[in-house]
């Protein structure tokens, strides 16, 4: 490739025509203009249509402010179940030799390929009034369907895989070697894990914790079916917006989605930013 | 491992830990919620869940779901592949910001871009203005459900195919143009075919999502029965009118065709790995 740059009058062979870059490109930035980018400055033009005033004024509501905290909350107890699960699933599937591995891996990304809504559903079925599990919880005060614990559930179980298969591939190749090593020195277990595994995984934690966290404060059909929709008790961000903009108050519902924008803009940007300075330590950078 | 034992011996610690929370968790969160809808399903019966499936309400609804996502996911597929080539091959101003734009349909929670798409492509909005004009309605209307699940599976071609483009090595290439191959002749026939394994497994996520999308569509979907309701939304639906058996069915039939989906995803890797070698 860089022979090209200093060479520019020769074309190589595997190069296309100028003709062809330049319609590829027209079409390639085209398309991400009218998908990608034109949403965007739709989010921010809307939410800045009565100027800034109107949009501060809409997100320190009530009921808003109730939804960021209800958010940050579940996120919070959610992403962090979700990186003991992930290490632990890891764990056991790249450092021990068991029959049903493979089965085992699809069961754990079986949540990417099932629908929110059905997600929800299932959560509905299983802890709803209306189950013997659900009547249990409800009679001892306990709910979960209508309530935080349904709605953490919900989250958990969209992102489950997101943490254990960024870890996986990265701990299958870095191999068992240098635990073994640190066992045979007589290091203890937790010594092993935290002065030579951590250190190897880290950056794949964090690129999958900051996945996990994107989704997890994003997600809205799962939530939207086990929440209730319980205005200051039980409405996340997400759910605010639809119910937002429902009832026309455009301005409230595109500050709040641009406050969600600017989230998976920071998101990305430290994602680009792990995936440019990390990549060889993020074994599935280019995998999702 | 000789046959019988289900777990090695194994001097690593914390097998029992490690397997305890992975199992624990696994069947709490994901296992237990599906078994009860499996479970709902096993005791309405095959009847009884026909009965449910079979109206032409619902069953427009699933083929709605179905073949729109297969649609959008075979626009993803072209468009996502051209995308891919033009990020590893051209150079040109941007080209990282671009690449990185890629991602936001993964980073944006669905409700913002279902909203932000529907202003957008509303008849009153900047590009559904454009479209109304020569009487192309966008959104509320089976292109507004093809948009928004164009936007949601864009990323998944992208990146599957990317990675197979920037191993591809450009002797190859040169090898077909010296034995008098014109570019587009090696395109098709040197190229594209390195690029098929890694495309269809693309087309195959794009599709398992958008099947069964639901933040995204409802809101520029309009949601009419018969003509642009979702499958996700007539579970909605019914679980609001707490018809609890019928939205378990229509889940069910959802949740199979995840399942068809997922074993595609599966059986396309294993031919592409013995075609390829690798994935």
């Amino acid at each position: 490739m860089s022979d090209a740059v200093f060479i520019p009058r020769f074309r190589r062979a595997s190069d296309d025509s100028p003709l062809m870059r330049l319609v590829l490109i027209a079409v390639a930035l085209g398309g991400l203009a009218l998908l990608v980018v034109m949403p965007l400055v739709v989010v921010i033009g809307q939410a800045l249509a009565q100027g800034w005033g109107a949009a501060i004024a809409s997100l320190a509501s009530h009921d808003a402010w109730s939804a960021i905290r209800l958010t940050l909350l579940i996120t919070a107890i959610a992403v962090p179940l979700n990186a003991a699960f992930g290490i632990a699933a890891a764990w056991f599937i790249t450092k021990f030799d068991f029959r049903g591995k493979a089965f085992l891996i699809t069961l754990i990304d079986l949540p990417f390929s099932v629908s929110p809504v059905v997600a929800g559903l299932c959560i509905v079925l299983l802890f709803g009034a209306n189950s013997t599990l659900g009547g249990i919880l409800i009679a001892h005060g306990h709910p979960v369907v209508f309530a935080v614990p349904g709605i953490v559930l919900a989250t958990v179980f969209v992102t489950f895989p997101f943490v254990a298969r960024e870890l996986i591939p990265v701990m299958i190749e870095q191999g068992r070697a240098e635990e073994e090593a640190a066992l045979t020195l007589g290091a203890s277990g937790w010594r092993v894990f935290a002065s030579v595994t951590l250190p190897n995984i880290r950056w794949a934690l964090l690129y999958g914790t900051l996945l996990c966290t994107a989704r997890a404060m994003g997600e809205f059909g799962t939530v939207a079916v086990v929440s209730g929709k319980i205005r200051g008790q039980t409405a996340t961000m997400p759910i605010t917006i639809e119910m937002l903009y429902n009832e026309y108050l455009s301005v409230a519902a595109f500050s709040m989605a641009g406050l969600l924008t600017c989230l998976a803009l920071i998101t990305l940007t430290l994602k680009t930013g792990l995936e440019l300075r990390h990549a060889d330590a993020l074994a599935a950078t280019r995998r999702h | 491992m000789t046959r019988r034992i289900w777990i090695a011996r194994s001097p690593m610690p914390g097998r029992g830990l490690s397997a305890g929370i992975t199992l624990s968790m696994l069947s709490a969160v994901v296992l237990l919620p599906i078994g009860a809808l499996i479970w709902q399903g096993a005791q309405f019966g095959p009847s009884g869940l026909w009965d449910v499936i079979n109206r032409p309400r619902v069953w427009a609804a699933l083929w709605l779901s179905f073949r729109l996502a297969f649609l959008a996911a075979a626009f993803n597929l072209v468009f996502g592949t051209l995308l891919a080539w033009v990020l590893v091959r051209y150079r040109f101003a941007g080209r990282r910001l671009v690449d990185a734009a890629v991602d936001l349909p993964f980073a944006l929670p669905t409700a913002v871009a279902g909203i932000a798409l529907t202003t957008l492509y509303a008849p009153n909005g900047r590009l559904g203005g454009l479209a109304a004009q020569i009487g192309w309605k966008i959104a509320y209307t089976q292109w507004g459900i093809f948009l928004a699940l164009v936007f949601v599976g864009l990323p998944f071609v992208t990146r599957t195919v990317q990675p197979v483009i920037e191993e591809i090595d450009t002797e190859v290439e040169e090898a077909s143009a010296t034995l008098g191959a014109s570019r587009i002749h090696t395109i098709r026939r040197v190229i594209l075919p390195m690029l098929t394994p890694a495309a269809l497994t693309g087309f195959a996520l794009s599709m398992a999502r958008g099947v069964g999308e639901y933040g995204s569509v409802i809101f520029i979907a309009g949601n009419i029965p018969l003509k642009t309701e979702i499958a996700p939304l007539l579970i909605v639906i019914q679980l609001e009118e707490y018809n609890y058996d019928a939205a378990g069915a229509i889940g069910l039939a959802m949740l199979a065709i995840s399942f068809v989906t997922l074993l595609a995803i599966n059986l396309v890797q294993i031919w592409s790995r013995r075609r390829i070698g690798h994935v």
